[in-house]
């Protein structure tokens, strides 16, 4: 009985309140998938169809994702403007894209192309996050980590209207790559092959990064400089180059995802593309926990399947209409919950442990 | 000529006047203690000669050359490595990893896999535990690793800052056993430390730091000696 007093004494108002939603919202994630399951309307190949969609969509917000948790790992700072890092590769080659369509140069060598036009938007997104570091952040290293915080909401603004001014305002829209266009079945399911595609790119560019923070010099002296800047300069490490380098990375993947999301999903290209694709890959990389390179990779991935998934599964079996209209809902929740209850992430550290 | 000469240095940390006008030489070959108490400016020393800090006054000059603007990352190539105040070791990578990142200017894959086997030597305990991930190492292993991995830079000058700080007293003897072993094989030593009474054992000479000038200068055992150390520093009466 003591004990039991002593227990609940603990227990704060606040900490009975998280309970309590945690028990509601598990509630009715269950009820919601029960009610659709037992309905028959989808049957299995819906879902594993739904779920490879996630996996290629998830995958460009892991491209993105890794861009916020590498500058997070090395400046402990959220690149806010990112998302308008991924606008400029992206905006920049839909033109470049369409003029190949015009001289049929993307549909004789469709892979050419789109390399090509993935090199070009990795280095027109490069450019764009090495002077954003150069321009407005590094000139703030050292001050309050909630002064970079609002200078990166400016530079958003202000990479959005100036790619408005070179570019108009207007809609574009990428071509459509016929070698892509088709789908294949396995079993009773058909895949969409630029799904297959989108999906590989994506992870041979992950490959890639992983590569080069695991096993390259400039990797281990990115990892030492996350952990203790003045340490790693006396081991001769010139960290100004380091953190150049890590937004020229980030960058870049960036840029590369802004093509291979034309691919996906060819509409919609204009200045403000950038902010829901920035703010789910925020998401992601705090799912997966920010500062993880894996963590982001996977952050993606799954934010992509629920997102693609958890309209049918859940918002559905609730009764809620048109629930695929709400897979942006779906994200942010997620993100608001992730922040509440597990804010370190999947695979992440407690943020309040890192010396900032 | 000195190796390491440092003229009248001013340090600040915002309007905070850290060093007021601080001299010393340290010539070749030897060990040169300085000691003080708390927020003295020992660190503050330190980081000024290895570039972390920038002087407004005065001026460093090692084997001849200007250091006084010099950025902290070029300084190791010039042969002068840092074991920091508080270790500094990269506490989420390897044991051999750290030792690594102390040769990370070198490109000598040969005598980078020599010097580590020397290190190993050096320290057995380290060996032991290369793989094992430096977070993990007790208190004296880390200072084992910080050490290490400052001489994998085969540096000419060795600054130290406070290697015995909160260490067991056997540990304490095998670091100030080892300072001396690093010592006779041909690196110079800048020893900062509170135990005055170690540090003046091992060096030839010493400074004694006070708030930020340089209080009283002499060789070591003068300063064993001097009744104004013994009574502040050794606790002598
Ligand atoms: N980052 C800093 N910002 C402001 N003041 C500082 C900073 N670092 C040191 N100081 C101040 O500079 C003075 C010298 O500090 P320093 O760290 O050099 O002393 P120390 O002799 O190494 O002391 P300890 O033996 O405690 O390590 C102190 O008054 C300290 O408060
Ligand atoms: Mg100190």
């Amino acid at each position: 009985m003591e004990d039991l007093r002593r227990r609940l004494d603990g227990v704060s108002w606040v900490d009975l309140f998280l309970w309590g939603l945690r028990i509601v919202i598990i509630l009715l994630i269950v009820v919601g998938a029960f009610n659709t399951l037992t309905s028959g309307k989808y049957t299995i190949t819906t879902w594993i169809s739904l779920s490879i969609s996630g996996l290629a969509q998830g995958s460009i917000y892991a491209l993105i994702a890794l861009g916020y948790t590498l500058v997070y790992g090395i400046l402990l700072m959220i690149n806010f403007a990112h998302g308008e890092v991924f606008m400029a590769g992206a905006f920049t080659t839909v033109f470049i894209a369409n003029y190949f369509n015009r001289i049929g140069f993307l549909n004789t060598y469709p892979l050419l192309a789109i390399l090509i036009l993935m090199v070009i938007a990795a280095l027109v997104s490069m450019s764009v996050a090495v002077l954003l570091e150069r321009i407005a952040y590094r000139p703030l290293r050292g001050a309050p980590r909630l002064v970079p915080l609002i200078t990166a909401i400016g530079a958003s603004f202000f990479l959005q209207y100036s790619f408005r001014g070179f570019y108009g305002s207007g809609f574009q829209t990428y071509p459509t790559v016929t070698a892509l266009s088709g789908t294949f079945t396995v079993g009773k399911v058909t895949i969409p092959v630029v799904q297959v595609v989108v999906f590989f790119a994506a992870i041979a560019l992950m490959s890639g990064l992983y590569w080069l923070v695991e096993r390259t010099k400039m990797g281990k002296s990115m990892r030492a400089v996350s952990e203790d800047k003045e340490v790693a300069a006396l081991m001769g490490i010139d960290i100004n180059r380091v953190i150049v380098f890590t937004f020229a990375i980030g960058g870049m993947l960036a840029g590369a995802a802004g093509v291979i999301n034309g691919l996906y999903r060819p509409q919609g290209v204009y200045f403000f593309m950038g902010f829901i694709p920035g703010i789910k890959a925020f998401t992601a990389a705090v799912l997966g926990g920010i500062g993880s390179v894996p963590g982001a990779m996977l952050g993606g991935l799954f934010l992509g399947v629920i997102e693609s998934i958890g309209p049918n599964l859940v918002l559905e079996g609730l009764g809620i209409d048109g629930a695929n209209q709400l897979k942006d809902a779906i994200a942010f929740t997620m993100l608001v919950l992730v922040l509440i209850f597990r804010p370190q992430g999947i695979l992440g550290e407690r943020l309040s442990e890192k010396k900032a | 000529m000195a190796l390491l000469e440092v003229n009248d240095i001013h340090a600040y940390y915002g309007n905070i006047h850290a060093l007021k006008g601080v001299s010393l030489t340290v010539e070749k070959g030897e060990i040169v203690s300085l000691i003080g108490g708390n927020g003295a400016g020992k660190t503050t020393t330190l980081r000024t000669i290895c570039g972390l800090l920038h002087p407004r006054g005065g001026n460093i000059q090692f084997d001849g050359e200007d250091l006084s603007r010099v950025p902290a990352h070029h300084l190791v190539g010039k042969g002068i490595a840092m074991v920091p105040e508080g270790r500094g070791i990269f506490s989420k990578l390897t044991v051999q990893a750290n030792l690594e990142l102390g040769a990370y200017t070198r490109n000598d894959k040969a005598g980078i896999s020599e010097d580590l086997e020397k290190v190993f030597h050096l320290f057995p305990r380290l060996a032991e535990r290369r793989t094992q991930v430096a977070g993990t190492l007790s208190g004296g292993e880390q200072q084992m690793l910080a050490m290490g991995r400052a001489m994998m830079s085969r540096p000419r000058l060795l600054l130290m800052d406070e290697p015995s700080m909160g260490l067991a007293p056997v540990l304490v003897d095998l670091i100030f056993a080892t300072i001396t072993d690093i010592n006779k094989t041909g690196t110079t030593i800048l020893l900062v430390e509170q135990n005055a009474h170690k540090a003046l054992q091992v060096a030839s000479r010493g400074y004694v730091l006070q708030t930020g000038e340089i209080r009283l200068s002499d060789t070591a055992v003068a300063l064993q000696n001097n009744a104004e150390v013994r009574n502040l520093y050794l606790g002598i009466e």
